[in-house]
């Protein structure tokens, strides 16, 4: 799995209530809605400018706060490909890989990439390029590399599922 | 060498001797909690093409984010679940006004010492406070343990947080939740389980309790912990008062205890006997201050309110402080209590006639204005002092709104005044 685009860079304890407003929880369902106020409260620019295979880079505790998976929904479905991180959240963690989004640990590519540049994430080989530097992280464990793979824990299960019938 | 809260419980609750930090495990929780969101959990489920939820016993729904339904939307939301409750025999099922789901369940006697539940809602670290192992997962996640009754989980670290001192008049338990997240910052506690010692928690009430490990959700932490005990027994035996009386002899069975030797990623001591309150200032709840620094702050609305502080104590303290004086002409007072149960206690005690006769306003049991639905939300420019355990920006529905996070007592004396007020200041 390869993604690539353009980086969006914002700083620490990035929230989801910024990332996806409590208000719209119980009344926006579908992903493309969702998209359309996706950092909403964060930048204003994102929604309408990010493009698929786009890339988010973090600082620390990216998506901490509320356990509401649209944060993730949202900005999967705006065309995000990866985001990159100091460190996540834990929930927003388990929700990005369970939606099939990588969330990827790399303080270094953090330090290096800036707001509007070009990057690259390649799951297969665990690295992030920018247009002059190369910066592995550690590979996901095996089985979340396998939810990943099948596009998140849903698809994952229903093929286990489909498995255990057959 | 021996072994933490985490540990202990998860290696019980896959079969295992022991475990250590950082494994992987396929575990089954006892209770797995959704809300209002339990409608997007169905849609997902309905994906895996299963005709019913494999332990329906082991579920439980609250409706409580937006109840009653601000909109037909959100109306369709909680009939498609009442629908999918009745098709699948869900036993615990608690209807909108019942009140907030966190305090339900504890009150219900779903809760006790040693169980793991799994709740599609950040603060499910609140179970900590009566010793069970509460942690907070995604929609997807819930879907799946409808699906498998199982989910992988990684065992935490733990932080060992010891309280010590005597905590002075006005000060409490949201003080000292404060104070920690203020000194240790937003993500000390990320991917971590929490254990809260000391003296000081020993002697909180229970209702006070329930404050701390609710709060540690904003220090990122996957559950927190309180030594469930004597006080911890009698609060949950006064809620089931029709109980069974094998509950109360059965209550501990099956409670887990940290070794005194168990190792921990981090350990830090607070010493609270000179705090003075605590605010958590606009836009993040790390960001605490004694309310000295921010006194005199206007405030246009006070919120009692959410599963941090909205229990019969809370109210009480508030009503204390109310008794005989206004709410400012300038400010409006909200009171939303977390349960029907409580409500009903308030009114017994005569809180509500002194919150009323004070020009407070009463709201339905469940989250109110917490994350911006319904119920009081702020206009664009107007200042908050909350109750809650959240300030983010846009939380209350606009991103132009100022949250203030305060204990009962300062939201109830800064109601009076109309600015950010130290209770002691009204006497």
């Amino acid at each position: 799995m390869r993604v690539s685009g353009k980086v969006w860079k914002y700083g620490d304890n990035v929230n989801t209530d910024v990332i996806f407003p409590g208000k719209y929880t119980y009344t926006l369902t579908e992903p493309a809605e969702m998209a359309a106020h996706a950092l909403e409260d964060l930048d204003s620019t994102f929604a309408t400018a990010v493009q698929p295979g786009d890339i988010i880079v973090a600082g620390r505790n990216w998506g901490c706060g509320s356990s509401r998976e649209q944060a993730v929904i949202c900005l999967k479905a705006a065309g995000v490909g990866a985001i990159i991180a100091v460190s996540f959240a834990r929930i927003f963690c388990r929700n990005a890989i369970n939606n099939g989004l990588p969330a990827i640990v790399c303080p270094a590519a953090v330090a290096a990439l800036e707001h509007g540049e070009w990057a690259e994430v390649d799951l297969a080989t665990a690295a992030i390029r920018s247009a002059t530097r190369v910066f592995p992280f550690p590979p996901f464990p095996p089985s979340v590399q396998r939810i990943l793979a099948e596009g998140g824990l849903i698809p994952y299960l229903k093929q286990l599922l489909a498995a255990e019938r057959s | 060498m021996g072994h933490t809260f985490a540990e202990k419980l998860l290696a019980r609750n896959v079969g295992l001797a022991h475990v250590q930090p950082g494994q992987v495990i396929d575990a089954t929780p006892d209770l797995v909690l959704s809300h209002d969101n339990t409608a997007a959990i169905i849609r997902t489920w309905r994906q895996l093409e299963l005709s019913r939820v494999k332990h329906p016993e082991r579920l439980a729904i609250v409706l409580d984010h937006a109840a009653p339904a601000p909109t037909t939307q959100h109306a369709q939301n909680h009939a498609e679940i009442r629908q999918f409750v009745a098709e699948q025999g869900i036993p615990h099922f608690f209807d909108i006004g019942r009140g907030i789901c966190h305090q339900v369940l504890c009150e219900e006697g779903l809760i006790r010492p040693g169980m793991l539940v799994l709740g599609a809602d950040s603060h499910s670290t609140h179970y900590g406070a009566l010793g069970a192992f509460g942690a907070g997962i995604g929609r997807s996640e819930v879907a799946a343990l409808w699906a498998t009754g199982t989910l992988w989980l990684r065992v935490p670290e733990s932080i060992k947080i010891t309280v010590t001192g005597r905590l002075g008049e006005w000060v409490s338990a949201k003080d000292i939740g404060l104070y920690i997240i203020g000194q240790l910052g937003a993500d000390a506690g990320n991917y971590a389980s929490v254990e809260l010692h000391g003296e000081t928690i020993a002697q909180l009430s229970m209702e006070s309790r329930f404050v701390l490990p609710n709060l540690m959700a904003e220090m990122g932490v996957k559950n927190a912990w309180l030594a469930p005990d004597r006080v911890t027994l009698e609060w949950v035996v006064a809620q089931n008062q029709n109980a069974d009386p094998e509950f109360a002899a059965h209550f501990f069975a099956h409670a887990v205890y940290p070794d005194p030797d168990a190792p921990y990623a981090a350990e830090f001591t607070f010493d609270v006997t000179a705090l003075e309150p605590q605010i958590a200032c606009p836009h993040a709840v790390d960001n605490v201050v004694p309310i000295s620094q921010v006194a005199g702050t206007r405030v246009h609305q006070a919120f009692i309110g959410t599963c941090t502080n909205a229990r019969l104590e809370d109210l009480a303290v508030a009503a204390r402080i109310l008794r005989g004086r206004r709410v400012h002409a300038d400010t409006r007072l909200l009171v939303i209590p977390a349960s029907a149960r409580v409500l009903r206690a308030a009114l017994h005690e005569g809180y509500l006639d002194t919150l009323l006769a004070a020009g407070a306003i009463i709201g339905p049991p469940g989250c109110g204005p917490c994350m911006g639905n319904h119920l009081g939300v702020p206009a664009p420019g107007e200042v908050t002092i909350s109750t809650a355990n959240r300030n983010f920006r846009g939380r209350m529905g606009t991103r132009e709104a100022d949250i203030y996070l305060a204990s009962p007592a300062v939201v109830a004396a800064s109601a009076v005044t109309g600015r950010i007020t130290h209770p002691a200041e009204l006497e």
